[in-house]
């Protein structure tokens, strides 16, 4: 038994590592939160043999048997969505494991709350180039898209992206474009996008952990190595309130605008307000502005305070000059 | 079969003026000697749309700029600078 194992149990008597005010506004601002090598070794292994492996690639077997193969034959349930997400996995099975980490589930409280519900998973496979030939298929990368469908709610779900093995830059990689999260698109219609600036790709250590917004646009990249890859997603969503979860530090109360535009030097990095108005590389002129303004909104309704601001952006929209009737 | 083939080059740019930087782009090469794809290059082809007339693209299509409905004003989905360009390709 590991260390992490004791701490299977209630969530309310054990809220992990909660997140800073830093790291939410991180995620409100870009989308997501990256935790490198945050799963012991151990658990990985565990993990890796519970999902199982593919059948080797033959000439004329198509990939989709394999994959499906793979899938029907490994350890992993299948789960209801709306179960409790503490009770979806066995006691003592690896993703269990993973969940009951202190900072993973310091990190699900924060964004989702104390009693967050399942909503699906699934094991992405991305396979080598001889899988490929000997199917008669093309090796190429997954179109860029957004999950489910279009979403307008100001609520969010998470979805966890578990990299039980190390990737490399050649075995492609999830693909995301930090801040996109607060676009209102109709998943893969976007698909043309083959390309854009400040897009990241997944290279990382075994164990690393990609927490998502769930509007965030990505894509698995082509693996143009000779292994294997997999990752493990996770979609969860809150049943509670999504409000104030974090260690919440800033009083949003507190804050005063800070003077902009004329600005004489340089201001601290790590406020929330400057960490909600840093933009991405790929933001359009006019519009990077109106990415400001929903990140603004976001971050009002989880610190549940309709007169926060930053930057002045939306009480400069919101005032009202007083008329004479 | 047809003589000659068309490659597609697609740029999003910062603004609406085909001087400004590029934010996003996409290749599809008809001819088939190159296979562009998601995610297979994080350096833009140009710096700005101009940047592609002068290396021989010819603009075919262009986002056209709309009022923004009364009450969405802030909704934001696709990204709204896209220019279309091509190149026509020779083949015997």
């Amino acid at each position: 038994m590991s260390a992490t194992d004791g701490l299977l149990g209630d969530a309310d008597n054990d809220a992990g590592a909660l997140l800073s005010d830093q790291q939410m506004a991180s995620f409100v601002a870009r989308g997501f939160l990256r935790f490198d090598a945050a799963v012991p070794d151990d658990i990985n292994a565990q993990f890796m043999a519970e999902a199982g492996e593919a059948p080797e690639a033959n000439p004329g077997r198509k990939l989709r048997a394999a994959y499906g193969r793979l899938l029907a034959e490994n350890a992993i349930p299948e789960i209801a969505p709306g179960t409790p997400l503490y009770r979806a996995y066995r006691e003592g099975s690896a993703l269990q494991r993973v969940l009951n980490l202190p900072l993973v589930r310091g990190a699900i409280r924060s964004l989702v709350g104390d009693d967050p519900v399942f909503d699906h998973h699934f094991l992405h496979v991305t396979f080598p180039p001889r899988y490929h030939d000997a199917g008669g298929g093309e090796n190429v990368s997954q179109h860029t898209h957004q999950d489910s469908t279009i979403d307008p709610r100001l609520a969010f779900d998470v979805q966890i992206m578990y990299y039980p093995h190390a990737v490399t830059r050649e075995m492609g990689g999830t693909r995301f474009v930090p801040g996109t999260h607060l676009r209102k698109v109709s998943e893969v219609a976007l698909g043309r996008y083959q390309n854009i600036r400040g897009q990241q790709h997944m290279v990382c250590e075994a164990g690393t952990l990609l927490f998502m917004h769930h509007g965030i646009w990505h894509g698995g990249g082509v693996n143009l190595s000779d292994r294997t890859r997999a990752m493990f997603k996770i979609r969860l969503h809150a049943s509670g309130s999504q409000q104030r979860q974090w260690d919440v530090g800033e009083h949003p109360t507190s804050i005063s605008q800070r003077p902009i535009f004329y600005v004489k030097g340089q201001r601290p990095a790590d406020t929330v307000a400057n960490i909600l108005m840093t933009p991405e590389p790929w933001f359009e002129q006019d519009t990077g502005r109106l990415e400001f303004v929903n990140r603004i909104k976001l971050w009002r309704y989880l610190v549940a305070d309709p007169t926060w601001d930053a930057d002045y952006w939306l009480t400069r929209l919101e005032h009202a000059p007083r008329t004479l009737a | 079969m047809p003589k000659g083939r068309q490659k597609v080059m697609v740029l999003y740019l910062a603004n609406s003026a085909l001087d400004s930087p590029v934010i996003g782009w996409a290749v599809y090469d008809g001819t088939g000697e190159t296979r562009h794809m998601a995610g297979d290059n994080d350096t833009p082809p140009y710096a700005t749309g101009l940047d592609a007339l002068k290396g021989g693209w010819r603009l075919f299509q262009a986002s056209q700029l709309l009022p923004h409905p009364r009450g969405e004003e802030f909704d934001l989905a696709y990204l709204k600078y896209e220019f279309f360009f091509e190149q026509w390709i020779e083949t015997p």
